[in-house]
């Protein structure tokens, strides 16, 4: 009997990201007409996808016991790239040429950067064993800096591109659609799925959970340490590219300041969905979910017509209830074991 | 004589077991009360209400006549009880004195701690256990006897009547041990009660009084100390009194490992394992003793390749391994059980299945994929040849007893497929019938031709188990005997080698 409810507790427990997500879709179908209807959610999905991208690359992070604050300038950053190489292109001064490159090249340049980036990270951090905290919040600064002396501060406009240059279509990335639904969603399904699959299914993934769980066990298993730190990183660095590149495709302008706070939100999705900030607890997929809920909690509050200052309380609250609800998960796991 | 404190009908229910079922305790005031019994026996829950960490669901305690209730360790330590846990609770940043005085601040006026007072009561205690340490050392920096004697040391400044021990042996060397047997002579002398769990028998024998035998949360039997002996007491807890092991002598003349002048420099100059070689044959179950310190650990992450700074030559049958990563030699067939299983064997978060296979996920890869049923297949497989006791493969690993967490460990190296088994200390913290798996599946390893290097500081094990065992003492051998020409004074001699004068030798052979 006392077995029983133990274990429905347990499942309640354990399903508690779907239930927040279901409890907040509720509370909005009922308080915002039009809530439920295709347009509201799709335009609801498109915003989710940008902070989604950016919470599997930070969930990776976290899974190793690390942290990655540079991921909001890096959008920043990787933005103002694309857009400076489409909006002005490459002088070449010898020549007095200016060089300019299609789409597909510009948007190669900005990942390979994002993911330089990261790598950086993960070699700052495992090199020298410096707290991830400090590398990436130094690395969000040096990111954002350079962002502004990029263009003096000012935005890129119209990154439209023109056909004699043969660089145009940026636009499209943000505003294009397919069966209806716009390519960033597709971009945030495709990846998930695919990062969803690897940490579950791969050693790689595997090692991500070692790793953050106990890294010296990991390290005597024969799990290459260094390397998966470093990859993690890698992945936020590339997250954060493909963000920058969907927002400044979506706003057709780079502008510096692009991303502030990102991180915040990233980590947020991250934690609501279950991932402990210590490693090794957590799944890529709870993570999405809580981006979902933090996603559908923004655009549901600003519907309503709720103050953007209550917004940032009751987001908040919201999140340290997460935190608490996850100690008492642990804390229920761990008189099960007793119990067994 | 009457005891000091007396517990009555104890029970404890967790959610869905009973951990302690109607168990009366005594404990005598200067004496040593002994309670022993297998892991989950009921020893750590039992222990636990006593020192006011958990509340039992059921019965009553008395000390000196009067019954009592309690409900933390603070209101405990009011009544005069004092715990000392496995885990040592010393605060390394701190000084020794700090340490001693941690929420208990001596102070000088309403804001400020006195410092020098602290001191002071410090050095008085220190001096009534005999023991040299200046309180305004800083804690991390002493050797782990040492700070243990801090803790003892704690208890004591709250006037503690009844001190609760918890394996206080297990991470000690010989000496330490010997400080320590001393310390607890002066506190019996002193009319303190001691209450103490531990997994070393021998030693149970050489200090107890009085000993209380639990098994499956039952009291089976108590009985004076002088009244049993070591069979007794393994028949109790146990059920039998077979501790016997087969292990084989012979073994090929094939040499598997050979390790020629390895070094391992310190930090200071001077060397952790300093011109060590030593040959390792196919079939062999090789021992290394030596005390604490003495660089058991160092020269076997040195041959996993954790040391990247060592100078020397290792080779496996005939091929170099010096330079490879960890994950290059456990391919190659190294593979080592270290000596801390929770911060070094085990990831605890993860599931039973995910830990087995952490060292040779390699093998179930499919395409990029793991191939689970592979994989659980194996595992499985594993689990019911170590006899690994587990209600699912995905059980958290962290909801298993020691032995079985231990038993994972091993099945981790296994999976591996390795040519050699590096062994640190396996059977640290687990019950006698758990060791006694440990040494067959050792023995039955050594039969297929794995060679085998067990690290012990148990001279009963390291007596029975190898066919040959080196002595390490400060980082170099001292000397190397084979099964019967050893004997306890040979080994403790040898390993006392080579160190400073100046070190107080208490060795109790």
């Amino acid at each position: 009997m006392m077995g029983k409810r133990f274990s429905v507790v347990n499942i309640l427990i354990n399903l508690r990201i779907f239930i927040a997500l279901i409890v907040v879709f509720t509370v909005f179908s009922i308080f915002v007409p039009n809530f439920r209807t295709p347009a509201t959610l799709v335009i609801l999905v498109k915003h989710v996808a940008i902070n989604a991208l950016l919470t599997i690359g930070m969930t990776y992070v976290i899974l190793t016991g690390g942290i990655d604050l540079s991921v909001g300038a890096v959008v920043g950053l990787t933005g103002m790239i694309a857009g400076g190489l489409i909006y002005e292109g490459v002088k070449i001064e010898a020549f007095g040429y200016i060089l300019y490159f299609n789409v597909w090249a510009v948007m190669a340049v900005s990942v390979v950067l994002g993911a330089l980036i990261g790598y950086v990270n993960g070699f700052l951090i495992t090199r020298f064993s410096i707290a991830p905290f400090i590398v990436t919040l130094g690395m969000m600064y040096i990111a954002r800096g350079a962002a502004l002396l990029r263009s003096g501060g000012s935005t890129f406009p119209n990154l439209t591109g023109s056909p004699e240059r043969h660089n145009t279509g940026f636009p499209l990335l943000g505003a294009g659609t397919f069966l209806g639904i716009p390519y960033s969603i597709w971009i945030m399904i495709a990846i998930s799925a695919f990062l969803i699959y690897t940490a579950r299914k791969t050693p790689f993934g595997r090692h991500v959970y070692a790793v953050g769980g106990n890294e010296t066990a990991a390290r005597l298993s024969g799990v290459n340490v260094v390397r998966v730190k470093r990859m993690v990183y890698v992945i936020s660095g590339i997250m954060s590219a493909i963000v920058g590149l969907i927002v400044s495709s979506q706003l057709v302008a780079a502008h510096p300041a692009t991303g502030e706070a990102f991180e915040m939100d990233a980590i947020a999705a991250s934690v609501l969905g279950g991932t402990s900030l210590a490693g090794g607890r957590g799944s890529i997929g709870g993570a999405i979910i809580g981006a979902f809920v933090i996603g559908i909690m923004n655009d549901g509050m600003v519907m309503m017509g709720v103050s953007s200052f209550w917004q940032r309380v009751i987001k908040g609250v919201v999140i340290i209830a997460a935190v608490i609800v996850d100690q008492f998960q642990s804390e229920v796991q761990r008189r099960a074991a007793l119990a067994a | 004589m009457e005891p000091i404190l007396t517990a009555r009908g104890i029970k404890k229910i967790y959610p869905g077991s009973l951990a302690l079922d109607n168990v009366d305790f005594d404990v005598y005031a200067g004496r040593v009360n002994v309670l022993i019994g297998e892991n989950g026996a009921g020893k750590s829950t039992l222990m636990k209400i006593i020192a006011g960490a958990e509340t039992a669901t059921e019965g009553e305690i008395a000390i000196s006549g009067n019954a009592v209730r309690y409900s933390s360790t603070h209101e405990a330590e009011l009544h005069g009880i004092g715990i000392i846990f496995q885990e040592l609770n010393i605060f390394p940043n701190m000084t020794v004195a700090e340490n001693i005085f941690i929420a208990h601040e001596r102070m000088s006026n309403a804001f400020a701690i006195d410092h020098r007072g602290q001191n002071a009561r410090a050095s008085e205690i220190l001096g009534r256990l005999q023991q040299n340490i200046d309180p305004g050392t800083i804690a991390g920096s002493l050797r782990i006897g040492q700070q243990q004697i801090v803790e003892i040391a704690r208890a004591l400044s709250h006037d503690t009547k009844i001190l609760i021990m918890d394996e206080p042996t297990s991470a000690l060397s010989e000496q330490e041990v010997a400080v320590l047997f001393r310390v607890i002579g002066e506190l019996k002398a002193n009319g303190v009660a001691i209450i103490y769990i531990s997994h070393r028998l021998e030693e149970i024998m050489k200090i107890g009084d009085r000993v209380t035998v639990l098994r499956d949360g039952r009291l089976v039997a108590e009985s004076d100390v002088s009244d049993v002996d070591l069979p007794w007491i393994i028949r109790q807890m146990t059920g039998s009194d077979d501790f016997a092991v087969d292990a084989p002598d012979a073994h090929s003349d094939e040499i598997l490992l050979e390790v020629e002048h390895l070094s391992l420099p310190g930090w200071s100059g001077a060397y952790k394992v300093e011109d060590v070689s030593f040959k390792l044959y196919k079939g062999e179950i090789l021992g290394i003793y030596g005390l604490m310190g003495a660089g058991r650990t160092e020269l076997l992450e040195c041959l996993i390749g954790a040391c990247p700074e060592m100078k020397g030559r290792i080779s496996l049958a005939g091929v170099d391994a010096v330079g490879a990563s960890i994950e290059e030699r456990i391919r190659d067939g190294f593979s080592l059980i270290p000596e801390d299983r929770k911060n070094q064997g085990l990831v605890v978060s993860l599931p039973l299945l995910d830990n087995m296979t952490l060292s040779s996920l390699r093998k179930y890869v499919r395409l990029f994929s793991i191939a689970s049923a592979m994989e659980r297949r194996d595992v499985e497989r594993a689990v019911n040849e170590l006899g690994i006791k587990t209600p699912s493969v995905l059980a958290p690993v962290s909801s298993l007893s020691g032995g079985n967490q231990q038993k994972a460990v091993i099945g981790k190296n296994l999976l591996t497929k390795p040519r050699v088994l590096l062994m640190d200390e396996p059977t640290r913290g687990i019950d006698v019938a758990a060791k006694r798996d440990v040494f067959n599946i050792i023995t039955k390893l050594a039969q297929e031709g794995l060679g085998i290097i067990l690290v012990s500081s148990e001279l009963k094990e390291i007596l029975t188990i190898p066919s040959r065992v080196l002595v390490l003492s400060k980082g170099k051998l001292t000397g190397e005997f084979k099964r019967g020409e050893m004997t306890r004074e040979k080994l403790v001699r040898a390993s006392a080698a080579n160190i400073a004068a100046n070190v107080k030798t208490g060795v109790a052979v």
